[in-house]
């Protein structure tokens, strides 16, 4: 089935220590602009996604990213939705790690991923769910693998590169899942205050642990609280600001996929989009890009394109979802 | 009253459940036949749904689209997140682990990966594993729900995605996989099972009205029979009545 393309670098535990107390790890101001938050990010690095297929996806900064017409990005995330699709039709990505790609059920499975991955212009490397979440708890543990009990015995092992180990207790054979130490994670929260403590509602998918395992951690917020909030509700917290590089507020800024209680994926949208590619093929993501990426110039632009009644709309159907 | 395929397989598959148990599954049939195992006959069954949720109480008429989607989280008692939902599994909490599939080989093993022989130039891409390998993996048994087509039903797949015995003889005990594995294939013309021995596929029990003979037709390896092959209860109107107010938009349940 041929060789993995598993990097060497996204498990050097040490490598990844030393970045990380190299690092300036501030208790000051994070707020920034989108585009100052995108410099961050460099040709070639390993960008992390938070959220999960067509949830809390931190659609604001990856649209910046496109704007900055990076190249031969790594993107991984869980479930992969349109947003890959779009890195790939633009040409910012040579390789995805996920462990599924296409917007969903309903709509099929992706045309993209077929053109781009069967063509071999991306690579697509495949680990299961359990098996990339733990790859960020590694990360976030600080640990080059963890042991665990899924994907051995699949085909799966020969692609990722996975290894087993044998446990010195029992003998028992176990994957050894490698960690994943991206060079920068991007995340959307719920709130924040302007220090980078972060607030998740709802589903917590794998954030927090994208954020311990990352070097750089980009983070947009739908809201920013006061300090005061944040020390009333320390609980709340699943990321400290310490760990954060830089906050931009961003309403919407998952939109159109979904947050929490606050607003539905448009689904309308993606029948849309995926009938401009059953039309028209993959040019039609192109399209796309131009008239949602690359043409209005700030994410308020970007929003007038959907309208207010729509974004109206999709906030009151989260609120009648999680009542 | 009348049924098409998609109701004949939630509501088998909803009879494969029993009270007191945890069940992982995926959108769709699956959940369907979870949430009506939970209505009528399994009110203290739990399900976990791999978007990291626990407990839902799925709502008629809201049936979530993905896993990670508010609807699938209604009135769920836990949002543990994904990684640590799996987890419950890997340490032995789920009970059954319900799954699909593209390809479905005479072990039991599923290929929703890739079609063709090149893994990074594929004939055909499909969306991958998701969390079907772990639930193959970590569950303590396994239940494929799956149409009886003969292009699903091949000899071997071009790609294991998700284990069940690999390729029999203690080869899955062999990979390191010490739990679980799958027990039965509830499909649109029966119940398939595994012969104890060998693992190979064979026929537990047919539709009424569908012979062994169709069934055979209708897979592409030759299957065993079990030593008495039983013919299932069609679903009943009681039945057919609690699973149709579950999809009243006919979302999963189609046509």
């Amino acid at each position: 089935m041929g060789d993995s393309h598993l990097n060497p670098l996204e498990y050097d535990f040490i490598g990844a220590r030393e970045r990380t107390e190299a690092k300036r790890k501030s208790a000051g101001e994070k707020l920034t602009s989108l585009e100052d938050a995108v410099a961050r990010v460099k040709d070639g690095d390993h960008v992390s996604v938070g959220g999960c297929l067509f949830s809390r996806t931190p659609m604001a900064l990856m649209r910046e990213i496109l704007r900055h017409r990076r190249r031969g990005l790594t993107l991984s995330r869980n479930l992969t939705c349109n947003e890959g699709e779009m890195f790939m039709a633009a040409g910012a990505v040579s390789r995805v790690v996920t462990a599924w790609m296409s917007i969903g059920l309903p709509w099929g499975v992706s045309k993209i991923l077929r053109h781009y991955v069967e063509s071999g212009a991306v690579a697509l490397e495949e680990w299961s769910h359990l098996a990339l979440g733990l790859r960020f708890r590694a990360g976030a543990m600080g640990v080059p693998f963890l042991p665990a009990l899924t994907m051995l015995g699949s085909d799966l092992v020969g692609v990722s590169g996975l290894k087993t180990v044998q446990d010195p207790y029992t003998g028992e054979t176990l994957a050894a899942v490698p960690a994943l130490f991206p060079d920068v994670a991007v995340l959307h929260v719920h709130r924040a205050d302007r220090f980078g403590n972060c607030q998740i509602d709802g589903y917590p998918h794998m954030d927090a642990d994208i954020a311990r395992a990352a070097t750089t951690v980009l983070v947009t917020t739908e809201e920013i609280m006061s300090e005061e909030e944040t020390r009333r509700y320390p609980d709340r917290t699943v990321i400290p600001g310490f760990v954060v590089d830089a906050l931009v507020h961003v309403p919407f800024g998952s939109f159109p996929h979904e947050c929490y209680a606050l607003y539905e994926a448009d689904y309308d949208h993606f029948a849309e989009y995926t009938a401009a590619i059953d039309a028209r093929g993959p040019s039609a993501v192109g399209e796309y890009l131009e008239r949602y990426v690359y043409g209005p110039p700030a994410w308020s632009d970007y929003l007038d394109l959907f309208g207010g009644e729509r974004l109206a709309l999709q906030a009151k159907r989260a609120k009648e979802l999680t009542r | 009253m009348t049924f098409n395929a998609s109701e004949l397989l939630a509501v088998i598959a909803a009879r494969q459940l029993h009270d007191d148990t945890t069940v992982f599954a995926g959108v769709g049939v699956p959940l369907l036949a979870a949430a009506l195992a939970k209505r009528r006959h399994a009110p203290r069954l739990t399900m976990v749904i791999e978007g990291g949720i626990i407990g839902p109480q799925i709502a008629p008429g809201r049936l979530p689209v993905s896993t990670n989607e508010m609807r699938a989280g209604h009135r769920a008692t836990m949002l543990p997140g994904i990684t640590d939902a799996f987890l419950f599994a890997q340490r032995g909490f789920v009970d059954v682990g319900f799954m699909g599939g593209a390809q479905i080989d005479q072990y039991g093993n599923i290929n929703t990966s890739v079609l063709g022989a090149d893994y990074w130039k594929p004939k055909v891409r499909l969306p991958g594993t998701g969390g079907a390998n772990d639930i193959a993996s970590l569950c303590r048994e396994v239940i494929i729900v799956t149409a009886h087509e003969k292009r699903r039903f091949v000899e071997r797949v071009d790609f294991v995605t998700s284990p069940a015995w690999l390729r029999g003889d203690g080869s899955r005990r062999a990979a390191g996989l010490r739990f679980g594995g799958v027990s039965r294939v509830v499909t649109t013309l029966g119940i398939l099972g595994f012969d104890p021995d060998s693992k190979r596929m064979r026929i537990e029990a047919t539709h009424p009205g569908v012979s062994t003979d169709t069934v055979r037709q209708n897979t592409g390896f030759a299957l065993l029979e079990a030593p008495r092959v039983e013919v299932t209860e069609p679903p009943s109107d009681d039945e057919l009545a609690m699973l149709r107010a579950l999809d009243p938009e006919r979302r999963f349940l189609g046509t």
